[in-house]
This record gives C-alpha cells, structure tokens and sequence, in this order.
C-alpha cells in the first residue's frame, strides 16, 4: 500500500501554491523518464500523518492532447497513486470539474480541494459544496491555497479516504454511443484487453475518442481485439456522422459537459452577478492589450525587466569576479610555475568562476520571468506579439526567449534558452531554443566593439544597429527556415487560457527562481568544467619545444646582458610584486621591461600558434581565407566556443600584444587597423560570422538539457558555424568584387 | 440575427455556438476548453493585430486564432 498522493488540476488553478503550502522545502524538481517535463515531488508532514505528494503537470483535459497530458495520465495510469487531491478552482467551476470528471471515470480516489473560495466569493458566486459533494460521490474541501486556510481539513479528510474502495463514475453518453460501449467493454473484459493498466470501459471510452496512444498499445496487446474494437468504432463513427454530422469524440466532450452541467443546476451553484460581468482582470485587459498602449507598456516592462536583470545583478556578478580573482591570485602565489599552475588558474579557476558568474544573471531574470508568468502578464504578451512570431513558425511566447538572449544588445543566451520553458508548444519551443543564441549577447559586444572602432569609428551607432538587426532578421529567418524543413509541422493550436491577473506569492517566486538557479548549477556545472579544461588543454599543448623555448631565453639574456645591474635590481623588485615601485621605474628600467615584456607576448604567441588550437587554427586557414580570416582569428573564433569575449583576448595574444582586458581594447584596435589583410570588409565579414556561428559551450549545454537531447546541441553548434562561415564568405566575396 | 463565423464577430458581441467544425487535436483541444455547442460566448478583445482574438467562456478567457476561430459557427443576436 503506497502512500504516495498526486496533486492534480487545470493550469492556474493554484496548484503548484498549494503542493509550495503542503510541501514547503521538502520538495524536489526532476524530469518524468525521457522528457522535459518537470516532475515535482515533496513530502508533506502533519497531524494527519505523512504523505509523499507527486505534483502532475498542469492540465485541462487527460485527452493526450499536450506532453504534459500525456505525462500526467501515463503516472496515473502506471504508478496507480492511493488518491488523486483535484484541485479545482472554484471561480472557474464548469471547465475544472471537466477534468475531474475524467478523474473520476478512471476509478481511482478522487479527493476535491476548491480552492479559491475567497475570489468565487468577490465574484458573487455561491457554491453548496455539500451538494456537490454528495452529487459527485467526492469528498470536497473547501480551501484558499495563497494563505493555507483549510489546509488542515483537506490532509483529514485524505487520510481518512485514502484506501478506500471508489465507484468509478459512469456517465451516459448517449444511446449510439452508450450501446458500443456496453459492447466494446464485453469484448474487453472477457479477453482481458489491456486490463492490466486500464479499466475496461475507459478503454472503451478512449477508443471512441479515438484516442492514438491507447489504440497502439491496444495493436500491440492483441491485435485481433484491436481490430474487432476499432470495427465498432467505425460503425458508431459512420453513423453518428450520418445522423448527427458530428464524431463520438465531440459527442463524448458534450456530453461530459451536459452532466456536469445537470450537476451544476441542481442549485450546487448560484449567481448574485451577472456571470459575464466585467472584472478587474478584464478592465486591466482594457488598457494592457490595448491597440496603441498595449505595445507601449509592453515594450515598457520588456525594458524594465531587461534593466532590472543585468542592472542588479551586475553587483552580485562583481562579486563573483572578484572572488575569483582572489581565488585565481592566492592559486598564482600558492603553486609553482608551470602546468599545473595553468591548469588551475585558466582550466579550473577560470571555468568554474565563468560557470558561476551566470548565477545572479539567471536568479534575477528568473525573478523577473517568474513574477509576469505568476502574475498573468506573459499569457498577455504571448497574446499580443503571436500574429508577428506566428509569421516565422513561432509563437507568441517566444519573444521573452528573444529579449533576454540579448534581442535589445547585451543580454545573455544562457538564460535565455532557460527561458523557453514557459513555451508549452514542442515544435515552436525548440525552433526558439535553436535560434536565440544569434542574438546579440554581452559577450559578443566586445567583439564588436573592438572591430567597429578600428573600421567604423565614423558610423558606430548606425553600424550597432545594423548588427541588431541582422541578427534578428536572421534568427527570424533561421527559425522560418527550421519550421519548414527539419521541424516541420502545424503550428501549435493558439487555445490558451488567458488567467486572471493575481499579485504573485513571495514563496512561490522564490522557490521557482531557486529550482531554476540551482538547476543550472548543479547540471551544467559538471559538463562545464570538463569541457573548459579540454578547451585550456587545447590552446596550452602540445607547448613550445625545447630549442624554441631556449631561444626565448637567449632572447631575454641578450637584452639584460647589456644592462647596468641598478636597473636589474629595480625590475628584481617589480616581480616581487611591489606595485608602488612599479611607477618609480627609471626611463632606461621602462625600456628594458618593455623589450622583455614584447619577448614574453611573442614567445605566448608561438605558443598558442604550435597549440592544438593554433594547429586547427593553421590548417583551416586554406578555407577560411575566402571569409578573410587568417590563423589568428581562427584561434580567436576558436577560443571563442569558450565564451565569445575570450575572442578579444585570444587575439590580443595572437598579435602578440599580450593579454587584452576586453573592455580596454584600444592597443588591439590600433594594431588591427595597421595589420595586414585587415580592413573594413574582413571586419564585417568577422562581425557577421561572430553574431551567427557556434554558441558558448555553456549555452550548447544548456540546449541539450533544455531540448532534451544532445543530438540538437550538435546541431546548434555544427548548423551556426556553417550558416556563419557561409554568410562571411557571401559577404567577403562579394564586397571584394564591388570593391575591386 | 443568424449564424456566423466566429472570426466575423465583434469585440463584445455574445452568441452560442452552433458547432464546432474541428476534428483532431485542434477539434480537442477546442472541446476541452469548453467550446462546445450551446455554450455562450462573448468576444472579450482583440490582439494588436487583430489576432488572435479573446474570448469569455464560462466565466474565463481564452484567446484563440483567427484561422481557429474559423471552425466555430456562432448564433448571434
């Protein structure tokens, strides 16, 4: 005998508030076997004893409509909780009942928590709960979720009906319909048809219904009932069409709703107003999804949140940069030159430092989203901007994606593609997910920064805003582009509920924004910092061999041999680190470190040249030369799959100018301008391929835990980089040809 | 006065739907929803674009497309 209860109901009806109320932090979010879908699961302590509380998926129907219904009908039917506690929102009676309706045809303890009785209350709606009760054959709590009030009632009143024997609702659906499914259920139950999951009529039920999940594990069970099955089928189908112009599936849904309708009008509930009367939410609605104002104020709160998010969390990120700089600077001290030492400041230090940098940026924009989902405001956007995505085979939703990966310049993809789990379409969700990485991220704006300042510094605002606009455009185009080969199909029905606006609960925000983070933290960290030491290892072996590094040597000797040994002793103390001494450096002292300071960049340079990096680097240099890149970009672009403002750095050190900080990138300007094969058209070309091709690896980990495949991070990563190199070549040898 | 298109009516106007002409996942989805016949319904706005549009339906709303709003047929006064 299983303890285990499920938590189940229609979206909005305040579930996921009473499973935070029952729960608290006993809880823990995972993913039902083989998809996305979260699988949230507590334990609740009380008087009444102690429950293990599943919380299913938000649904309006069991009919396999969506993955979650599919989901949650799949645990019902498979782990066979001891009670299903239906929460069923109270000003929303007709449409929830709906699905306990359904509940209850399955023959499992079905336990109603109305919930919201405060907000039926303000809405003149009076409900004899009693009645309904007795009617339904359920036990009914009456409960408010948001403050917990009937809490202690609902947990009595499961324990004491939680094994108890159910007659599972039967209701009449008609003489066509009613007589096939006397037959079928004959047919079913002497065969033993599937009886092992289902109970014989709800087979029957869902064959009618014409149901594709049941109906092939029905094929598989045995085929030769399956067959005789589905021949009734045909024939109630043919002639309710005949008779009706109508199919037992639409017969069956008018029928559920006739009897919980005959329920209904038994006075269970009464109206003191007129039942379409104008509420709050729909004044609200007035102004926000107004014709002019609506997209006003949603630009608006687009803007705020996008500040609110990389504004404050810019001080948490400090802190973590400066942490980190502490951890890296105690690690220099502490280790002796050398692999090591590398291995754990740039592989380790590094990347688990860049890991964890994302975290305020992802608890802030989950705040953010969190608080326009909980309070009803994102349903509204969605509804808005849905004719302008619906264009591209996305959806409505999609647009918060969009902005977040950096649709106005300097957000971030990681938390963007987090942010697509509020798209409940798979197909759209997925062209979103593949196509926010093109947006213009705070990680690409160095890079584009740098090259415009060296090539457009007249035009710098104008050629901004063309790169914005490129990268939506070709987002926009890649997503069209995806819809209609690899991830074709019909787009996802627009049926959506719009909810009532509510003030989201504190406790709910803050548990949704911390699943969210520590989500993130604990999966992606693992991948990121293996991945981040193969990309170290990568630019650091094979290193310089022996007669190289000797050279370098004799390079250093040669220009301190000549030098008076005062001035040696001054640059002695410089490396012992005394910075005060630093700006004290007689001219001749500036002079000698200088030349040796430029010893060190070229000896860093053929170091990173003779990588594993600069090798790839080297050879792809015969393609990459029709886009205008050389070796060093190369290495750049490479180093970049990092995180793309290490392509700044990457290239400071390939141009032998030492490490670029990337927000001081005026020395590297400067000798791009005067380098060799550089000019406005490579630039470009480099502008182009920078805002298209392979994500961050952090943002490819966060598709395949998103996408639920590594198959699609593959993809992103393969697919941008040739789309990116295609379009620079495009473009570079075309502008060659007008040029020339 | 008669029976129309869903996507013809206008913001505010109420009627009861007649029939829903969707089979499928959409012709489910719309049932499950409550859009069925008999059932009243008041177009409660439009999106910017004028799609989708948004409708009161036992007492909540729901916003639907145009090319969905296709498949119902309303009675209107």
């Amino acid at each position: 005998m299983s303890t285990a209860i499920v938590l189940a109901g229609n979206p909005n009806s305040g579930k996921t508030t009473l499973f935070n109320e029952l729960t608290g932090a006993r809880q823990h979010v995972g993913n039902y076997p083989g998809v996305t879908v979260e699988k949230k699961q507590g334990t609740c302590v009380s008087d009444s004893g102690k429950f293990n509380i599943v919380d299913l998926p938000g649904t309006y129907s069991l009919t396999a409509y969506s993955l979650e219904e599919v989901v949650a009908r799949d645990f019902l039917v498979n782990e066979k909780p001891s009670m299903i506690v239906n929460i069923v929102d109270a000003s929303n009676l007709e449409r929830n009942l709906y699905l306990s309706v359904q509940f209850m045809e399955m023959g499992i303890p079905v336990t109603i928590a109305l919930n919201m009785m405060d907000v039926a209350k303000k809405r003149g709606i009076q409900i004899n709960i009693e009645k309904l009760s007795k009617l339904l054959n359920v036990p009914i709590v009456p409960i408010i979720a948001r403050s917990g009030e009937g809490k202690k009632e609902l947990l009595q009143t499961i324990a004491a009906n939680m094994n108890g024997k159910v007659e599972p609702l039967t209701i009449s659906y008609g003489y066509d319909i009613d007589t096939a499914l006397d037959e079928m259920e004959e047919i079913i139950r002497s065969s033993a048809f599937l009886t092992a999951n289902y109970r014989a009529r709800w087979t029957a039920i869902k064959y009618l219904e014409n149901d594709s999940q049941v109906i092939e594990s029905g094929k598989k069970d045995n085929i030769k009932v399956a067959l005789q099955l589905e021949k009734i089928v045909e024939k109630v189908t043919s002639h309710l069409l005949a008779t009706l112009d109508t199919h037992p599936e639409g017969i069956i849904a008018d029928q559920r709703y006739g009897f919980i309708n005959s329920v209904l009008k038994q006075n269970v509930i009464s109206y003191f107003y007129d039942k379409n009367r104008m509420q709050l939410s729909d004044k609200i609605d007035k102004v926000v999804t107004n014709r002019f104002l609506g997209p006003i104020i949603m630009v608006a709160i687009l803007m705020g949140l996008y500040k609110f998010t990389f504004t404050y969390s810019e001080i948490p990120v400090g802190w973590f940069e400066s942490f980190f700089g502490w951890v890296g600077g105690v690690a220099d001290n502490a280790l002796p030159e050398g692999h090591l030492k590398s291995l754990v400041i740039s592989g380790i230090i590094d990347g688990v430092g860049g890991v964890l940098g994302f975290v305020p940026l992802i608890m802030f924009m989950f705040l953010g989203i969190a608080f326009l989902e909980d309070s009803g405001y994102l349903a509204r956007m969605a509804f808005m901007l849905d004719r302008v995505f619906r264009m591209f085979g996305l959806h409505g939703s999609s647009v918060m994606a969009f902005i977040v990966s950096g649709g106005i310049a300097g957000g971030c993809a990681v938390p963007g593609v987090m942010a697509t789990r509020t798209l409940k379409s798979p197909k759209e969700r997925l062209a979103t997910l593949l196509t926010v990485p093109f947006m213009n991220c705070g990680a690409k704006l160095p890079v584009f920064a740098l090259l415009v300042a060296a090539f457009f510094a007249e035009n710098e605002a104008t050629v901004m805003l063309l790169i914005t606009m490129i990268s939506w455009m070709g987002a926009l185009l890649v997503a069209w582009a995806l819809r209609s080969t690899i991830i074709k199909g019909e787009s996802t029905p627009f049926v959506m509920e719009l909810p009532p606006y509510r003030m989201p609960t504190f406790k709910g925000i803050l548990i949704h924004t911390w699943e969210r983070t520590w989500q993130y933290i604990k999966k992606a960290g693992t991948v990121i910092l293996g991945v981040s030491i193969v990309l170290w290892a990568m630019m650091t072996f094979p290193g310089l061999p022996e007669t190289k590094t000797q050279e370098f040597e004799n390079q250093r000797s040669t220009i301190t041999s000549g030098v008076p040994f005062q001035i040696l002793d001054e640059l002695e103390i410089l490396e012992q680190g005394n910075l005060k001494v630093t700006r004290k450096l007689s001219a001749k002292a500036l002079a000698v470190k200088e030349s040796l300071n430029q010893v060190d960049f070229d000896e860093a340079h053929a170091g990173l040249k003779n990588s594993i990096a600069g090798r790839i680097g080297s050879s792809l240099e015969g393609i990459t030369k029709f886009a205008g890149f050389d070796w060093r970009t190369n290495i750049a672009l490479v180093g970049g799959f990092a995180a793309k403002e290490v392509v700044v750095s990457t290239l400071g050190t390939a141009y032998s100018i030492g490490e670029v900080v990337p927000e001081e990138t005026a020395s590297l300007s400067d000798r791009l301008k005067a380098a060799e094969g550089w000019g406005p058209l490579t630039a470009f070309s480099l502008i182009i391929f920078t805002i298209f091709y392979a994500p961050c690896f952090v943002t490819v980990v966060c598709i395949a835990k998103e996408a639920g495949s590594w198959k699609w991070a593959a993809f992103s990563v393969v697919f941008n980089t040739a789309l990116a190199f295609g379009l620079s070549v495009i473009f570079y040898q075309v502008g060659s040809l007008i040029l020339t | 006065m008669g029976i129309i298109n869903l996507r013809q009516m206008g913001v505010d106007q109420t009627g009861i739907i007649t029939r829903v002409k969707a089979n499928g996942e959409l012709g489910r989805r719309l049932r499950d929803m409550g859009l069925i016949p008999g059932k009243e319904i008041k177009v409660q706005g439009k999106a910017p674009l004028y799609d989708p549009v948004s409708l009161r339906i036992m007492g909540f709303t729901l916003t639907l497309r145009n090319n969905e709003a296709d498949y119902i047929e309303v009675e209107v006064q």
